[in-house]
C-alpha cells in the first residue's frame, strides 16, 4: 500500500502543518476572541460596575424570567421528548417516519418564523388568541407565550438524543423486565431509564442552553416589556440599543458563562456516553 | 402444565405470519419449533408467551384461556435469542429482578432472595460471577445468566427463542446437553424455538416443523427423520438425494438413469428421496438399478465417511451424498474422479397426486444378481 499512502494529500508535513494552523487561526480568530472579549468588555469598567449592571432591578428580571422559562420548557420537553422517542422505537404504525421527520421542523424553520406563526395563532387577532380573548386568557406579550416558543424552537433535542439510542439498544432488555413481572413504571425507572441516562442528560443540557440562549422568536412573541417580558437575550439587546455597552456585556458575559458550562457538561456526558457505548459494542462484538 | 394453541392467525400488515395453528405442548415435555427463518416460529412463541397478540385463536394453560392475560401475569420464563440481560445490573440484579418484581405480598425477603440467587447461581455452575457486569461474560456464561434468572421465580413453562443461535458449535453442545438435564430435573414445559435440525431432534420430545406460517408436520424425533411426510420436512431435516423422473411399468427413468420401484403402481412424473444412509455404492450397475455418478468429494471427517456424488449423464438439483463406515471404505477405496453405481435399499416416492411420499423398499433379492459386489 506505499504507493497508496504516498499520495494521500495530508501526509506531506508542510499540508498537515498549514491545515492545522488555518484551524487554529479559524477557531482563534471567530470564537475564542470573541469570547474574550465579551468578558473584558464586561469587566472592562471594573467588578463593580460589573456587579452594579448585574444587580440592576431590570436585570435581575430578566435573569429570573430567562431561568423561569428554561424551568418550565426543560422538564415539558424532558417528558415529551421522551414519549416521543418511545412512541417512535417501540410502536409500529403508519406515520411513524413523518413524524420522526416532523420532529426536525423547529430545527429548520428560522424560530422568527415560529415567533410569527405563534403570532398569527395565539395573538389577540389570531384564531386561537381571538378565542381565548374572550376568556379574558392572555398568551402573546407575556410569559406563556415566551414558553411557549422556547417550548417549540427546543423540543427535538432529547428526542434527536434519544431515537438513534433506543432504536440500537432494541427493546429486548424491556421485554424481558416485563416477562419477569415488572410493572410499566418499574420496567421504565430499572431498565429503560439507566440505559438512556445519558443521551437523556445530554439532551437536557443542549435543552437547556437553547432556552436560556433563544432571541428570535421569543422577541417576536414578548413584546420586550422591560421587566415584564424581557428574558436575558433580549435584555443584552435592549441594553445595547440604550448606548450601554458594558451594561449588555455584562449580560452578555452570563449567557456565555451558561454556554461554557454547557459546553464542559456536554463534553463530560459525551465521554461518558461513549463509554456505555462501548460496552455494548464489546457486548455485541463478543456475540 | 400443559400449553394449547388454538386456531391462532397473526398478521403483519398484509402478510401472514401465521395461518390457523393449533397445537398441544404435553406438560412437561420439551417441545421444538422448527423451521427456516420467516416460518413463523419465533412469532407463535411470543403469542404463546403474550409478547405478541394474535388476532385469531387462543392460547390455553391447563385448559384455561390466558389469551386476554397480560405476559407480566402469565407467570413463564423467556429465554431471549440475545440473552436481554440488563446491562446495567451485575449478575446477580439481574437474576434476582424476578423476585424482587413480585407484588408485595408474594415478594420474598432480601435474605431469601440472596439465597435463591446463590442457589441459581450454582445451578449454573457461574458462583463466583454474582458481582460482574453483562459485558464482562462470554456468550455461553450469559445465555447460563439468563436462563438462570427465567428459572428465578420457578415458572411452570420455559420458552426459549433460538436460544443458542448466537453461541460457538462447542458452546452451543455444551449448553445444549445442560438444557437437557435441566429439563429433566425440573420438568416444567418447554417449548424451544430453532433453525437447526440437530439441535431440534436432539434436545426434544416432540418436534413441530413448521414453514410459511403453516405447521408441516408434528412427530417425536426419530418418526420425522424416518417417516418425513412431506417434500419441505424431508428438504429441511438433513440431506436427501433426489432422483426426479417418469414412472413407466414400475420403472423411475430419467435419461440413462433408471430404478426399478417394486411394487408401485403409478405412472407419470415422480420424484424419489433417498437419505445418504439408505444408498449404497457399487461398481457395475445392477439390473433394476442404473444410476451412475461420478466421485466428486470424498470426506472422512467424522463418524462415517461421507461420498458426494455428481451424477453422470442426467440431472439433480443437488450432489448426492453416500454415507458409508470406515471399514467399507477402507475396503474398496472410491477415489474422486472413479465411475460409481448406486443403489438403493429404502426410497421415499413423491408423485403429482399425493403430499405423502409411499415408502419404497427394495428387498435383497431385487437385486440378488449382483450381491456381494456391493459396500
Amino acid at each position: 500500500m506505499a504507493s497508496g499512502t504516498r499520495h494521500r494529500v495530508a501526509d506531506a508535513p508542510w499540508l498537515r502543518r498549514t491545515l492545522i494552523g488555518l484551524a487554529l487561526f479559524i477557531t482563534t480568530v471567530l470564537l475564542v476572541i470573541p469570547l474574550i472579549l465579551i468578558f473584558a468588555q464586561a469587566l472592562g469598567s471594573g467588578w463593580s460596575t460589573f456587579a452594579a449592571n448585574l444587580t440592576d432591578q431590570y436585570t435581575l428580571h430578566a435573569i429570573g424570567l430567562t431561568l423561569f422559562v428554561a424551568a418550565l420548557t426543560v422538564p415539558l420537553n424532558l417528558v415529551f421528548g421522551t414519549a416521543l422517542a418511545w412512541a417512535v422505537t417501540r410502536f409500529r404504525f403508519p406515520g411513524r417516519k413523518l413524524l420522526i421527520t416532523l420532529i426536525d421542523i423547529p430545527f429548520a424553520v428560522s424560530p422568527v418564523v415560529a415567533g410569527l406563526l405563534y403570532l398569527l395563532l395565539y395573538g389577540r387577532n389570531g384564531w386561537v388568541g381571538s378565542w381565548l380573548a374572550n376568556y379574558d386568557v392572555q398568551l402573546m406579550f407575556s410569559w406563556p407565550g415566551i414558553v411557549m416558543v422556547t417550548v417549540f424552537v427546543t423540543c427535538p433535542f432529547v428526542a434527536r438524543e434519544l431515537i438513534p439510542l433506543m432504536q440500537q439498544q432494541g427493546s429486548e432488555e424491556e421485554e424481558a423486565g416485563v416477562v419477569l413481572g415488572a410493572s410499566g413504571w418499574r420496567m421504565f425507572r430499572k431498565i429503560t431509564l439507566p440505559n438512556i441516562k445519558w443521551a437523556l442528560i445530554y439532551g437536557v443540557v443542549l435543552t437547556n442552553a437553547r432556552a436560556v440562549g433563544e432571541f428570535g422568536a421569543v422577541s417576536v412573541v414578548s413584546g420586550n416589556i422591560r421587566g415584564q417580558t424581557n428574558t436575558l437575550p433580549l435584555h443584552v439587546e435592549l441594553l445595547y440599543q440604550d448606548y450601554n455597552v458594558v451594561g449588555a456585556f455584562a449580560s452578555a458575559s452570563l449567557l456565555a458563562g451558561i454556554a461554557i458550562l454547557t459546553l464542559a457538561v456536554k463534553g463530560f456526558v459525551e465521554w461518558r456516553q461513549s463509554r456505555t457505548v462501548s460496552t455494548t459494542v464489546d457486548e455485541e462484538s463478543s456475540r | 402444565m400443559s400449553i394449547v394453541v388454538d386456531g391462532i392467525s397473526k398478521y403483519f400488515g398484509n402478510f401472514q405470519a401465521l395461518r390457523d395453528i393449533s397445537l398441544e405442548f404435553p406438560e412437561g415435555k420439551l417441545t421444538a419449533l422448527l423451521g427456516p427463518s420467516g416460518s413463523g416460529k419465533t412469532t407463535l412463541l411470543r403469542i404463546i408467551a403474550g409478547l405478541e397478540s394474535a388476532e385469531r385463536g387462543r392460547i390455553l394453560f391447563d385448559g384455561s384461556d390466558v389469551s386476554g392475560l397480560h405476559v407480566r401475569d402469565r407467570d413463564i420464563g423467556f429465554v431471549f435469542q440475545h440473552y436481554a440481560l440488563f446491562r446495567h445490573l451485575t449478575v446477580g440484579q439481574n437474576i434476582a429482578f424476578g423476585l424482587e418484581s413480585l407484588p408485595r405480598s408474594e415478594r420474598p425477603s432480601k435474605a431469601e432472595i440472596r439465597a435463591r440467587v446463590a442457589e441459581l447461581l450454582d445451578m449454573i455452575q457461574l458462583p463466583q460471577l454474582a458481582d460482574r457486569f453483562p459485558s464482562q461474560l462470554s456468550g455461553g456464561q450469559k445465555q447460563r445468566v439468563a436462563l438462570a434468572r427465567a428459572l428465578a421465580t420457578k415458572p411452570k413453562i420455559l420458552l426459549l427463542d433460538e436460544p443458542f443461535g448466537a453461541l460457538d458449535a462447542k458452546v452451543r453442545k455444551d449448553l445444549r446437553r445442560w438444557l437437557r438435564a435441566l429439563h429433566d430435573e425440573f420438568h416444567f414445559t418447554s417449548i424451544f424455538v430453532t433453525h437447526d435440525q440437530e439441535e431440534a431432534l436432539e434436545l426434544s420430545d416432540q418436534v413441530v416443523v413448521m414453514s410459511q406460517g403453516r405447521i408441516e408436520q408434528v412427530d417425536e424425533p426419530t418418526d420425522l427423520y424416518a417417516r418425513p411426510e412431506s417434500r419441505f420436512v424431508f428438504d429441511f431435516l438433513g440431506h436427501v438425494n433426489v432422483l426426479s423422473g417418469s414412472v413407466q411399468a414400475g420403472v423411475l427413468k430419467q435419461g440413462p438413469a433408471s430404478v426399478r420401484l417394486p411394487r408401485i403402481q403409478t405412472t407419470g412424473d415422480a420424484q424419489l428421496y433417498l437419505r445418504p444412509h439408505e444408498v449404497r455404492l457399487v461398481a457395475k450397475p445392477v439390473s433394476g438399478a442404473d444410476l451412475p455418478f461420478r466421485i466428486e468429494a470424498v470426506s472422512l471427517i467424522g463418524s462415517g465417511v461421507r461420498v458426494e456424488l455428481r451424477p453422470e449423464g442426467w440431472e439433480s438439483n443437488d450432489l448426492w451424498e453416500v454415507g458409508m463406515s470406515h471399514g467399507e471404505f477402507a475396503r474398496h477405496r472410491p477415489a474422486r474422479g472413479d465411475r460409481w453405481y448406486v443403489i438403493p435399499d429404502v426410497g421415499h416416492l413423491f408423485t403429482e397426486d399425493s403430499r405423502k411420499p409411499q415408502t419404497v423398499y427394495w428387498e435383497p433379492p431385487e437385486f440378488l444378481e449382483t450381491a456381494g459386489s456391493g459396500i
